[in-house]
């Protein structure tokens, strides 16, 4: 570590400077972005073991546990992922984006340690009262039913410690501008995380607004909130926190691309009123979680689902575009011009980061893109709700997306900010592939499932008597989906945890290289800026998806009139 | 650059490739967004959210009493579910009102529904949330305590139906079921 002669602007700041990259790092930020990171990594793996069992027990030819620790486990499974290991992980990508990026040093140790404390004893509480066995109430714990006072209390502890770490966000913005840390504009990473950051605060907020009349509720304090109304602001913090991690992910890709391929956004200005698109429409998501239900009508269903005309949506199309379109115009002028995807061919495939990326677009865009907002779909959402067809789509964006992208960065952060090589290398290359393809079947399972009518958040299938043949095969492919996803989970949880024990330790000089595309013999850097038709394989590439999107999406609605006319 | 701040002027409209992207994007969206009021006036499958505040027991009085006035047998369980073994099987008049109840862990009552008509359906619940979901046709619904969720409903399709319950109503979820028949 050579901590002499760091970069950082503010005196007496200790810091030092990238043995890889040469950026300056702030020791503070670092010391926290590990301790987020290593504890979101361990809610991964608990989360990760309970989905395995949820996973065996789905597989209705398996049907491995008793129907109240499947409960209890979903419980579990939902909240340690999309809660606890998410707003972990992201709070260290909050810290990172807002010093290195920007050569500023972070505002405050005391509010990270109070953020990150008040966040831990939280998460702990609200597992400890789930595994007891008084919170069995799903992730959602729609009222009126009730959860032990401690699983609200851990909830709103988890959300004001968040909250306090995205306030030492926006203190080291202020304080980074005001001392002229950074001349210019912010970069695309650090624009992307303010945009998360600012989408969190508003999220956390309806958070507080149902999580505190519910845990009074609870202490028997104050009458029960109304069902619908709880539903209504649940879902202000249960869809919103899901765009939360869209930001964050989307970040990852601009950061991850930049550093593997070189890549760099082909249009600032477009991608940034893409960010803000998601901070300015994304809080009319949670009308997708009402739209079967009673007593909102359909013109408030309609506008709030297409999240006024589907801006936020445009936002996503931006970015499916941009992310490789960046990628593309990198590797053209480092010279891989051959045809129109001759530079897909010469991508680094084996570097784990940018695999996962990759994986990561295609996954969240391909399958959880359009599957989100056709089943989000005012009037197809009645053959849709609540069945296994909302799962298989939520595991596509928020796992097969954010979750392998999260994971693409951590095969960057251990070796540049806890500076251990990794261990097992050839093992990390194929695990997002293998995470990947899990999670893809996974996904598949459900889905089909799903529109045979499977309900999600259900024990066993055979009650009813309704589900045939193929209905169990789809669960079997979701096992089977599952049981893949977890190998290649915990495969990742070992190579962080084994790296950080016993990687060999990086003093000063550059991580090892996962492989990046060398520049070829009449490489021209830059020479693209100008050429807005250089990238003709990204724009195949969209406009391919683009007609899936439309299949799938007028497939659904030539589904939806094979049911009952209902009013 | 992703990484540093930018110190050129980096502003600049949409150009190329990008933009031809942008106004398919637009234009999609577009499209989206005006199916959904197309349907709601043209289609015949909409959720348009019509209901009443009503009291769990005075909705519970309102069945029993619907019950009474039109029950025509009793549907015996073929399938072994202690939640379910039998319902009273009622039908509505063509045209009328039927109510369903939610509760844990069975729709209460059976109704037989005929084949072209139209009903308005009351759904509501006694306890937890529930979700109405009708199998092998997949169709969901939401039902809320101390809501009356009202569908109007035309089977165009004959033959036995499921209501399986798919909102998580505690231990004896997954066995919470109920029945329509369609003659």
């Amino acid at each position: 570590m050579s901590t002499s002669s760091h970069s950082l602007a503010a005196p007496g700041t200790p810091g030092r400077v990238c043995g890889t990259t040469g950026l300056g790092v702030c020791l503070d930020a670092q010391r926290f972005i590990k301790l987020n990171a290593v504890v979101g990594i361990v809610f991964l793996l608990l989360g990760g073991i309970a989905a395995l069992l949820l996973a065996l027990t789905r597989w209705q030819t398996v049907h491995l546990l008793p129907v109240d620790w499947f409960y209890r486990l979903l419980t579990f499974h939902g909240i340690n992922m999309l809660i606890l290991w998410i707003l972990f992980f992201e709070v260290a990508i909050l810290y990172f984006a807002c010093t290195t990026p920007l050569n500023a040093r972070l505002f405050s140790r005391k509010v990270a340690y109070t953020s990150f404390g008040m966040m831990l004893t939280g998460a702990v509480m609200v597992d400890y009262i789930i595994i007891a066995g008084q919170a069995d109430v799903m992730m959602t714990s729609y009222l009126p039913l009730l959860a032990h006072p401690l699983f609200y209390l851990g909830i709103i502890l988890v959300a004001v410690g968040t909250l306090i770490g995205v306030f030492n966000f926006f203190a080291t913005l202020y304080v980074a501008k005001r001392d002229r840390s950074y001349t210019g504009s912010v970069p695309i990473v650090t624009f992307g995380a303010t945009a998360a950051a600012i989408i969190a605060v508003v999220t956390l907020l309806h958070g507080a607004v149902v999580m505190i009349p519910t845990f009074t509720y609870s202490m028997g304090w104050t009458p029960q909130p109304d069902p619908a109304w709880y539903r209504l602001i649940w879902w202000g913090l249960g869809h919103q926190s899901q765009q939360v991690n869209v930001c964050a992910m989307v970040s990852v890709w601009y950061l991850l691309t930049h550093i593997v391929v070189g890549s760099r956004p082909i249009n600032e200005a477009v991608c940034r009123t893409a960010f803000v698109l998601y901070v300015l429409f994304i809080n009319l998501a949670s009308a997708h979680h009402l739209l079967v239900d009673p007593g909102v009508g359909a013109t408030w269903k309609i506008w709030n689902t297409s999240y006024a005309m589907y801006l936020a949506v445009l936002a996503s199309m931006v970015h499916g575009f941009t992310v490789p379109a960046g990628v593309e115009i990198a590797m053209r002028e480092k010279g891989y011009t051959n045809g129109i995807f001759g530079w897909v061919t010469a991508l680094p495939w084996k570097n784990p980061a940018f695999s996962g990326t990759a994986l990561s677009v295609v996954i969240f865009g391909f399958l959880g893109g359009i599957t989100g907002v056709t089943l989000g779909t005012q009037q197809i959402n009645i053959i849709a709700h609540n069945t296994l067809r909302i799962p298989g789509h939520f595991h596509v964006t928020v796992v097969g997306g954010t979750t392998l992208a999260f994971m693409a960065l951590a095969y960057y952060v251990i070796p540049l900010i806890f500076q251990r090589d990794f261990i097992f290398r050839r093992v990390a290359r194929i695990q997002p592939w293998l995470f990947g393809l899990g999670i893809v079947l996974l996904s598949f399972g459900m889905s089909f499932a799903g529109s045979m009518g499977v309900s999600r958040r259900s024990w066993d299938i055979d009650t009813q008597g309704v589900y045939g043949a193929a209905a169990h095969l789809w669960l079997g492919v979701l096992g089977i989906g599952g049981v893949l996803a977890f190998i290649g989970l915990l495969i990742f949880a070992l190579l962080c945890v084994g790296t950080l024990l016993f990687g060999e330790k990086i003093e000063g000089r550059a991580m090892a290289d996962w492989g990046t595309p060398p520049a070829l013999a009449g490489s021209q850097p830059g020479s693209l800026a100008h050429d807005h038709y250089a990238t003709k394989g990204t724009i195949v590439l969209v406009l391919t998806f683009l007609a899936c999107f439309a299949v799938y999406y007028f497939a659904n609605w030539k589904a939806l009139t094979d049911v009952w006319p209902v009013r | 650059m992703s990484l540093r701040p930018l110190t050129a002027p980096w502003f600049h409209g949409p150009a190329g490739h990008e933009k031809i992207w942008l106004g398919c994007a637009i234009l999609w969206c577009f499209v989206m967004s005006l199916m959904m009021p197309y349907w709601h006036f043209r289609g015949k499958q909409n959720s348009t959210g019509e209901a009443y505040t009503v009291k769990p027991a005075d909705f519970f009085a309102r069945t029993e009493k619907f019950v009474t006035a039109n029950r025509v047998g009793t549907f015996k369980n073929p399938i072994t579910n202690p939640m379910m073994q039998e319902l009273p099987l009622v039908e509505p008049p063509a045209g009328g009102d039927a109510y369903l109840i939610g509760r844990m862990w069975q729709w209460y009552p059976a109704l037989r529904l005929r084949l072209g008509e139209t009903y308005r359906l009351h759904l509501s619940s006694l306890d937890l949330q529930h979700g109405f979901s009708l199998q092998p046709l997949n169709m969901n619904f939401q039902v809320l305590p101390g809501y009356d969720h009202v569908l109007t409903i035309t089977p165009t399709s004959k033959g036995e139906f499921t209501i399986v319950c798919n909102e998580f109503c505690g231990a004896g979820h997954h066995a919470m079921t109920g029945k329509i028949f369609v003659e």
